[in-house]
């Protein structure tokens, strides 16, 4: 590899060709502040459009000042990284910023989290020079996701996660000059478009452009009435991120906090959606063993590869851009969706509280979850079987204003019976949990034996696409992983060429799996932090004392008492769901 | 002997055949030496030979930048790749600029020789023309111009039996400014978004597709048969030292023959107004031209006898850009032209970058302050450096030298721009927060002429006494002034005032 050596601020330093002036400044300690930019290190996610021009410099013999982010090194080459004119450049590139930027920092969702406000803060603004029109745009509010246009800075990283990452295509720069925006096509509001609401757009958003839309006061209201019974459910993602709004380092695992803050801010119940995600193992891997079976009797019929089904996110996409194929993702609900129809009917009577007086709320990484809930498959004579979804940082924000004192909550446990969880339910957050979770019990079923490794370490890794081949007692099952849905995209149009040869297929629309979802603490960039998460997650599978789906009692209880079979009649009256197409959904334009 | 009034101010070069054949007809072309020169090439030179014929002629884009024809064609003739492009950009957009529109609708065919001519240099056999939709003409003219050449085997597969295949496609621009920035215009005709992104990688390397791209410019590419055929030494022998052969340049505003010339590099202003254009209409005071578009800058009195050429017109603080040359006069107002300028940028920025975004936009209020006579003297500073930040930050050409009509007024006129802060008067009395009108009462006979025609009511009086215009409510359109048959309203250029 050619190395290149030049001069930063006065400090030699050798790096590689190609390396930008930001790499190679931050070699020798020197942190370049950027804006727009936005990288999640080893994750292939680079947003670097050079439009914010915060991160300039001044390089010897060039005529106007170069950005650092996107200028590559070349032999020689003098850098100044903080002269007076780049410091008057830079911090009058952030005033023009506040100055086409709503003043309303105390009331914006992102205070405290917004990248423009720390610039601000760091370059020491204290007044704005530039007084002029401010450009304005309608606000947009989705089911998951509220648009508010007037706090963008144009820095496109929604667009780079919308277009490059998962190939959804839903928001893209238009219009020119001052009244440039980024929207959905001919300006159409979210909900008009193929938006999947995965919220990865909104996990890396720098300001309060695009958030989710915050039902914490709609679970305060419901906890304040006498009349209903609230519970609560939890996501796998949620114990691992949670301790991040709390200043504890990432991947600090607080289920125990979790269920203790839960319980003081008055929830009945609190259980766990993991519960319910070994609910799923049970019904979705019966149904893989089912076709598989069938494949393997020579069933012209039978609807292979099957897909997992879990994520809303997913789901989603597959609805707007694979019709064709809704025939084979698992008829399975989502664990969240699973968890609220057995809450309202088998927990419900257990209790005796009727439906309309049961209140199920979920906390979830996720803010596709919001519409999922929402949908009217879901419903029963318009009561939703979960009510409201919060996100992990919701969740934070109820405990916050509840006057927890978070960091020294004793730990303490879900109740019963819908709080008992295995292992393998825990690593669903996880890319490549879920259908490591549903192999550990098929293996079991399907060739009565016991696992003697219960981790499937070929189906971990960071990989966007990944494929293993499991030896179950004879028979090879060809298993596909895909996070990030341009990566599903790719194994989906794999599918509908007739080219695929798996027998299941795990697709989840965030990179990295649910720990990555657009409902968790803001990563800023960082994917350590991401990386945190996903071992907090198998630590806490090691954990566990059962890791096997089908070993959980209060799942052998369920299907005792009230289910019978998985992939019974009850169970598909409950847990199983259909998919609609939405790709030819009318379209209408708005007009202001 | 030659004298200053018998040579010949204009030459055409780019412009040859325009007004001259039939466009619509590829014999009458022919019959005019057209594709002469592609046999040329594909008979006698390599590819780097006829480079290196570019190289000598020192024919540079005349797109507005300057870069040299011939060097840029070495690049993308370097460039590796199993598959390259050559683009010729039309997106005009400069406002008052046809130079490119009346090459492609009078003599299309130079345009398709030179691009078969670059597709042989460089290893391309692919041509794309972006031209803007709002030239229906050229377009027609092009189809017919292809269809014809491919008709007759001077484009296609093995052209003239050389074993070359070159073909041209037309793709359609939006009419969007920035679309004439090289990668602006590549990611338009890819269908994405048409805004520029930072250089390098050069489209010499990685442009449309991602392979290498040569883009240039209508009138450069109508340059290049002539330099083949009559050789580089003669190009070169026209124009100045690092600026050969002639430049199209659209003269319009206040000047008597507004149109097209075409004349040799090194050509003063002064010819240009004076002999060529017939000097300032209405024989008022010449003030300011302004050159290169919304980009560049106004040059004033003093630089009449500057020969024009790329390096003097940036010296001057202007640039050639693709040769739009406005004359202003007396009446008119240097904050405001800057003002028009800055205007047509913030609607023509992408919106990419912030400088060029919100920079431009805040150049813009504060001019407008000014010219509502609310400006301050700190505005003039503010002015200054947000240019140059602009200037010094922006991603893109474009944005780059957006500020160019702000520093080159600041610059030529900052007497202007002082009257409308501190005295609050525009001299050219252009605007209308700073003058008024005024009823001379002894001259006024009451005839209620201007009351009646008065589209705001602000002219009171009872008839057959004198009138009274009460500036609060005029709008200054001027319509009293013209109906008034006495002479009795005048302007006042100092400002009233108001309540």
């Amino acid at each position: 590899m050619e190395m290149i050596e030049l001069s930063i601020d006065n400090k030699v330093l050798r790096v590689k060709k190609g390396t930008t002036i930001l790499k190679a400044a931050r070699k020798v300690g020197i942190e370049i502040p950027t804006l727009c930019h936005m990288e999640l290190h080893n994750m292939n996610i680079e947003n670097k459009p050079g439009s914010c021009r915060v991160c300039v410099v001044e390089v010897d013999g060039r005529r106007n000042l170069a950005p650092a982010c996107i200028t590559e090194v070349t032999p020689g080459m003098v850098v100044n990284t903080h002269t007076v004119r780049v410091l008057n450049a830079r911090k009058t590139i952030v005033e023009l910023l506040i100055s086409d930027h709503p003043y309303d920092c105390l009331v914006c969702a992102k205070s405290g989290n917004c990248d423009l406000q720390s610039i601000a803060h760091k370059f020491g603004i204290r007044r704005v020079h530039f007084k002029g029109e401010k450009s304005t745009y309608r606000k947009d509010t989705s089911p998951s996701i509220i648009r508010d246009v007037d706090k963008c800075i144009m820095c496109r990283r929604c667009e780079m996660m919308c277009n490059e990452v998962q190939t959804v295509g839903a928001l893209s720069a238009v219009n020119r000059g001052f009244i440039s925006v980024v929207a959905p096509a001919f300006e159409m509001n979210l909900e008009q478009s193929s938006c999947t609401y995965c919220g990865q757009c909104v996990s890396v958003c720098p300001t309060g452009a695009l958030t989710e839309v915050d039902s914490t006061n709609k679970v305060l209201l419901a906890l304040m009435d006498k009349s209903k019974t609230v519970i609560v459910q939890t996501a796998p993602s949620v114990r691992a991120a949670l301790g991040e709004e709390f200043g504890l380092p990432a991947g600090t695992l607080v289920t125990g906090k979790m269920v203790a803050a839960l319980r003081r801010i008055g929830f009945k119940y609190v259980f766990d959606t993991d519960f319910a995600a070994d609910l799923t193992i049970m019904e979705e891997g019966t149904e893989l063993l089912g076709r598989l079976k069938a494949h393997l009797a020579g069933e012209s019929n039978a609807k292979l590869p099957i897909l997992t089904s879990c994520c809303p996110g997913w789901v989603n996409f597959m609805e707007h851009n694979f019709p064709d194929l809704l025939h084979i993702p698992s008829t399975a609900k989502s664990p969240q969706q699973m968890f609220g129809a057995i809450a309202k009917t088998y927990f419900a009577d257990l209790i005796g509280v009727k439906r309309q007086d049961l209140v199920v709320v979920s906390v979830m990484p996720c803010l596709a979850k919001k519409y999922e809930c929402q949908r009217d498959e879901f419903k029963v004579d318009g009561n939703p079987d979960v009510d409201f979804s919060i996100s992990t940082r919701e969740l934070a924000d109820l405990i916050k204003q509840s006057n927890i004192d978070f960091l020294n909550l004793p730990d303490e446990d879900f109740d019963t019976p819908l709080g008992e969880s295995t292992g393998a339910s825990v690593i669903f957050g996880n890319t490549g949990g879920v259908i490591e979770a549903a192999c550990r019990t098929a293996y079991e079923l399907y060739t009565g034996k016991k696992l003697d490794v219960i981790e499937f370490e070929s189906l971990r890794g960071k990989e966007g696409i990944r494929s293993a081949k499991l030896d179950f007692d004879g028979l090879t099952l060809n298993i596909g992983i895909a996070h990030g849905l341009s990566n599903a995209r790719k194994l989906l149009d794999d599918v509908r060429a007739g080219k695929s040869d798996y027998h299941a297929i795990e697709i989840m629309a965030c990179v990295g799996g649910c720990i990555a979802g657009g409902g968790q603490p803001y990563h800023h960039g960082d994917s350590k932090i991401l990386r945190q998460r996903r071992n907090a997650i198998y630590r806490e599978d090691k954990n566990k004392t059962i890791r096997k789906s089908h070993e959980n009692p209060y799942i052998i209880q369920l299907y005792k008492d009230f289910l019978g079979q998985p992939c019974g009649q009850k169970s598909h009256e409950l847990l199983h769901t259909v998919y609609y197409d939405k790709s030819r959904e009318e379209i209408t334009i708005h007009h202001d | 002997m030659e004298t200053p009034v018998n040579k010949p101010k204009q030459l055409r070069i780019a412009l040859r055949n325009c007004g001259m054949l039939d466009p619509e007809n590829i014999a009458e072309s022919i019959v005019r030496d057209a594709y002469q020169a592609l046999g040329k090439v594909l008979k006698e030179y390599s590819p780097q030979e006829c480079i290196n014929i570019l190289k000598q002629s020192g024919l540079r884009g005349r797109g507005g930048a300057g870069f040299p024809t011939g060097l840029k064609w070495e690049i993308a003739s370097k460039s590796k790749s199993d598959q390259k492009y050559v683009v010729c950009n039309a997106d005009e957009g400069d406002p008052g600029a046809f130079m490119d529109r009346s090459i492609l609708e009078g003599d299309p065919h130079s345009v398709l020789e030179a691009m078969a001519i670059c597709g042989y240099c460089i290893g391309a056999d692919k041509g794309l023309i972006y031209i803007r939709a709002e030239y229906p003409l050229a377009i027609k003219r092009l189809k017919i111009a292809i269809s014809q050449a491919m008709e007759w085997g001077l484009l296609g597969k093995n052209i003239l039996g050389s074993g070359f295949n070159f073909e041209i496609k037309l793709c359609y621009g939006a009419g969007a400014f920035v679309c004439g920035e090289e990668t602006a215009l590549i990611h338009s005709m890819e269908g994405k978004r048409g805004e520029p992104t930072n250089k390098p990688p050069f489209p010499a390397t990685s442009g449309f597709m991602k392979k290498p791209t040569n883009v240039n410019n209508v009138e450069t590419f109508a340059n290049i048969a002539p330099i083949i055929l009559k050789g580089p030494e003669w190009f070169s022998s026209i124009g100045t030292k690092n600026s050969k052969g002639t430049k199209v340049f659209a003269l319009a505003g206040k000047i008597n023959h507004v149109g097209l010339i075409e004349v040799p590099m090194g050509t003063s202003l002064r010819e240009i107004i004076y002999e060529i254009g017939g000097g300032i209409k209405e024989n008022k005071k010449f003030k300011a031209v302004q050159t290169g578009g919304p980009s560049g800058g106004c040059l004033t009195e003093k630089h009449l006898d500057t020969p024009i050429d790329y390096e003097n017109l940036i010296a001057a603080g202007s640039m050639m850009g693709s040769g739009g040359m406005i004359v202003m006069d007396e009446n008119d107002c240097m904050v405001s032209v800057a003002k028009f300028y800055l205007d047509f940028i913030v609607g023509e920025s992408c919106g990419k970058c912030t400088p060029c975004r919100i920079g431009n936009k805040r150049l813009y209020e504060i001019l407008e302050r000014i010219t509502q006579g609310k400006g301050v003297m700190k505005d003039l500073d503010k002015l200054k450096n947000l240019s140059y930040i602009i200037k010094d930050t922006a991603l893109c050409g474009l944005g780059q030298t957006s500020p160019n009509p702000v520093f080159s007024t600041l610059e030529n006129f900052y007497d202007e721009y002082y009257e409308h802060v501190v005295e609050k008067k525009c001299r050219a009395g252009h605007c209308k927060n700073l003058f008024h009108y005024v009823i001379n009462e002894e001259l006024c006979v009451g005839c209620a002429a201007c009351k009646r025609c008065c589209p705001v009511h602000a002219i009171t009086g009872e008839k057959r006494k004198p009138h009274y215009i009460d500036s609060n409510i005029c709008i200054r359109c001027n319509e009293c002034i013209e109906k008034c048959s006495f002479d009795a309203i005048s302007i006042q250029l100092e400002p009233k005032i108001l309540v």
